[in-house]
């Protein structure tokens, strides 16, 4: 109780640091007229600095500091370490564009990435945590028993886990290029510093603590401007609770906007520019690349030709359209893949290791989904913000004195302002969007608040990222060291030597992810979705039916791990590139084929062979009474890592 | 701790089957049901200004999982304490 008191009096004066720094930059600008490009500068520094420092300090070379944490993290931090581990680059950024862009099929995201927390709950947290390994390879070791179950584990842990690395370090790239202005390159080095300074000193203990010190960075930056618009809009600082006011009056805007006789030239000339364009693809012989190109200029006309509400009635629109038909199904297969995605994912469980006790790894879930439920719960309005904004301060003015913002934005490329029709003023039409990532950076800009505030949202991103890197670098470079060096390879190699090789590996590994992320490959946001399905299809079964079900042996869970895996892949490679398609279902989905398959090959597979030895099922049934770590020494013949205090 | 009785096992463990499966249920009726399938008929409806469906889709889901986790960690907590099983903390 003492040390949490510490705790909470440590994170409680640096969140008050951190916001009266804010505070202090804040006026800097106001008075002193500090450059936007320092502002940046200056969050940038002082964020990786604070990691840089947490690392520092918490650096450690004990085993069980190392791998988690001494299992000594509250419930409480241990949520908030989790969700800045969950929220990725694509949470804080790209979700809430995502939302406006998609309507409700995006809300498939929202519900997914949180519903699998009550899997984690109820089926895997707490008991994980009372057999308590150091990996989730570790885990089927201990329970299915060899190398083999290990073996499976440790690939499917790194193929899920190093694709969505590559995410995150794309995303650390391009916010400091977009905000400090260095090259992409030189920016993905330089974030990568502040992730590496933790892991490698301090392992899961530096780990925890930055994530910690990284959710409160994440989540005020991420209210504080929409609570704010919320604020100075409707007086009430709860956009949860304002923007369903704001969709209806952005709603009644946008059949305004529709009628206007200037937007309906506009968009008149954007349907001729499609036209046109479909003209010269019917026509023969255009090159394959330069069809490719046409269509997606076409696709870029088609929606500027749309007017923003379809009729005088449409209440909100294709924002509320529920999907029919295969639409539905795929809402509901992609909804379910995402949750038991987020409830196999191998960086996600090891944080339930690090807790106290099996009845703070239970609080602690709860506390997870509340602190990811902040951050997921405001996301639907930052779009609407947004929208609100744009209808209020751009459509409808001058061409030649556009806002600030417009021209400031305009080098990242994300949306452009065109003149279709010549007429000198901006419509709605005139709005070219190019990627909705343009929400959240560039709302706190777009709405007129100071630089302050955007300096705040790239620190969030930044911490966004670097957080979830943090825990997945660690992740793959236990895999290598400790599952397949020391495990498997070398059982007599010391603790030093496990724990250098551990370092080597996360230097390797970043500098590795680092280097395929400048290549920037198209395919990564696919890869991301598709790291869901894999890892829901491959250890959400295996983990379930080897706590559940003590019958189920090392045979059937090898099989259901390598059948969940190989029909997830066959759907996945077969739906993007071949034109295969079951029920229509699409590609990220996949795991809604991979994943019943995986049960039944483990339940079918494990009838047929022999039941696992009395010990093991002994064990399982164990597990389910919590006892505290008296159990765990009495079968630490079973759980290989309690030997290596 | 006391060692427990396999009654009282099987009595602890019935109660966690029975709590994870109304659980369970509840998950799955508000993600794919009311959210899901319904969402569109629920529409009709305004909370807050939202139609429901969307709502319920965008935030009333979320909510209630939030609770449900909660719920199941403060029972089962507690019914650790009830049947004795203390862990050294």
């Amino acid at each position: 109780m003492k040390r949490t008191w510490t705790l909470d009096k440590i994170f409680g004066l640096y969140t008050l640091a951190f916001l009266g720094v804010t505070t202090l930059i804040g006026l800097a600008e106001y008075l002193l007229g500090l450059p936007p490009k320092w502002i940046g500068w200056i969050f940038m520094a002082l964020s990786i600095g604070i990691y840089v420092v947490i690392g520092i300090i918490t650096r450690t070379s004990e085993a069980d500091q190392y791998y988690v944490a001494g299992r000594r993290v509250p419930a409480l931090y241990n949520g908030m370490a989790t969700g800045s581990d969950w929220m990725s680059a694509a949470s804080f950024i790209s979700m809430a564009g995502a939302l406006s862009a998609q309507g409700f099929s995006g809300l498939a995201y929202v519900m997914g990435w949180t519903g699998g927390y009550l899997l984690l709950a109820v089926f895997l947290g707490p008991y994980l945590r009372q057999f308590g390994a150091y990996t989730i390879p570790d885990f089927l070791d201990a329970r299915y028993g060899g190398n083999i179950p290990r073996i499976v584990g440790v690939v499917a842990a790194i193929a899920c886990s190093f694709t969505y690395l590559i995410a995150q370090v794309t995303g650390v790239g391009l916010i400091v290029a977009r905000f400090i202005g260095l090259d992409f390159n030189i920016g993905v080095f330089v974030g990568l510093l502040g992730v590496l300074f933790c892991s490698v000193l301090g392992g899961m203990r530096s780990v925890t603590w930055t994530q910690v010190a990284q959710y409160i960075i994440l989540i005020i930056s991420y209210l504080v401007p929409v609570v704010y618009l919320s604020w100075s809009i409707f007086s009430i600082p709860l956009p949860e609770l304002t923007y369903g006011q704001l969709l209806q009056s952005n709603n009644a805007r946008a059949i305004e906007v529709t009628r206007d006789a200037k937007e309906k030239e506009t968009r008149a000339l954007w349907k001729k520019d499609a036209d046109d364009i479909d003209a010269k693809l019917k026509a023969a012989d255009v090159p394959e690349d330069e069809a490719e190109k046409l269509k997606a200029q076409r696709a870029l006309a088609l929606r500027q030709a749309t007017a923003p509400a379809a009729s005088d009635e449409a209440t909100i629109g294709r924002y509320l359209t529920v999907p029919t038909g295969v639409g539905i199904w795929n809402f509901l297969a992609l909804t379910f893949c995402l949750m038991v995605g987020t409830a196999g994912l191998p960086h996600i469980l090891t944080r339930y290791y690090t807790t106290p006790s099996v009845r703070e790894a239970r609080t602690s879930v709860a506390w997870s989904l509340f602190f990811i439920f902040l951050l997921y719960f405001t996301a639907p309005a930052y779009a609407a913000f947004a929208r609100f904004a744009i209808y209020a301060r751009l459509v409808g003015t001058q061409i030649a004195e556009l806002p600030r913002w417009v021209t400031l934005w305009a080098p990242a490329g994300l949306f452009e302002v065109v003149d279709r029709n010549g007429d000198g003023i901006v419509q709605w039409a005139d709005f070219v969007i190019k990627s909705t990532d343009f929400v959240v950076l560039a709302t706190p800009e777009i709405a007129g608040l100071p630089f302050v505030i955007t300096g705040l949202v790239m620190a969030g991103g930044l911490a966004a990222a670097l957080s979830t890197a943090d825990g997945l670098l660690l992740t793959i470079a236990n895999a290598f060291s400790h599952d397949l060096y020391y495990n498997v390879i070398d059982r007599t190699a010391s603790l030093k030597k496990r724990l250098t090789i551990t370092k080597i590996l996360l230097i390797v590994t970043a500098l590795v992810a680092a280097w395929v992320a400048t290549y920037r490959l198209a395919i990564i946001v696919e890869l991301v979705a598709w790291a869901f399905s894999l890892a829901g299809a491959s250890f959400f079964p295996a983990l379930v039916m080897g706590i559940w079900w003590t019958r189920t042996n090392k045979t059937g869970a090898v099989a259901g791990m390598i059948a969940g895996l190989l029909v997830t892949l066959y759907y996945m490679i077969g739906s993007r590139f071949y034109g295969v398609s079951w029920f229509g279902t699409q590609t990220i989905a996949s795991a809604i084929f991979g994943l019943p398959v995986g049960f039944l090959v483990i339940w079918i597979v494990s009838l047929l062979t022999e039941p696992p030895p009395r010990a093991i099922q002994d064990l399982v049934t164990n597990v389910r009474y919590p006892q505290g770590d008296k159990m765990r020494a009495a079968t630490s013949s079973a759980v290989t890592p309690t030997t290596a205090h | 701790m006391a060692e427990l009785t396999e009654q009282q096992k099987q009595a602890y463990w019935r109660y966690n089957i029975r709590l994870t499966t109304v659980l369970l249920v509840i998950w799955f009726v508000t993600a794919y049901i009311i959210s899901g399938l319904m969402a569109g008929w629920l529409n009709q409806f305004t909370f807050l200004g939202f139609p429901l469906g969307y709502y319920m889709a965008a935030q009333g889901s979320l909510a209630v999982f939030v609770i449900e986790i909660a719920v199941y960690a403060r029972l089962m907590n507690g019914k650790d304490r009830e049947y004795g099983m203390v862990e050294e903390e």
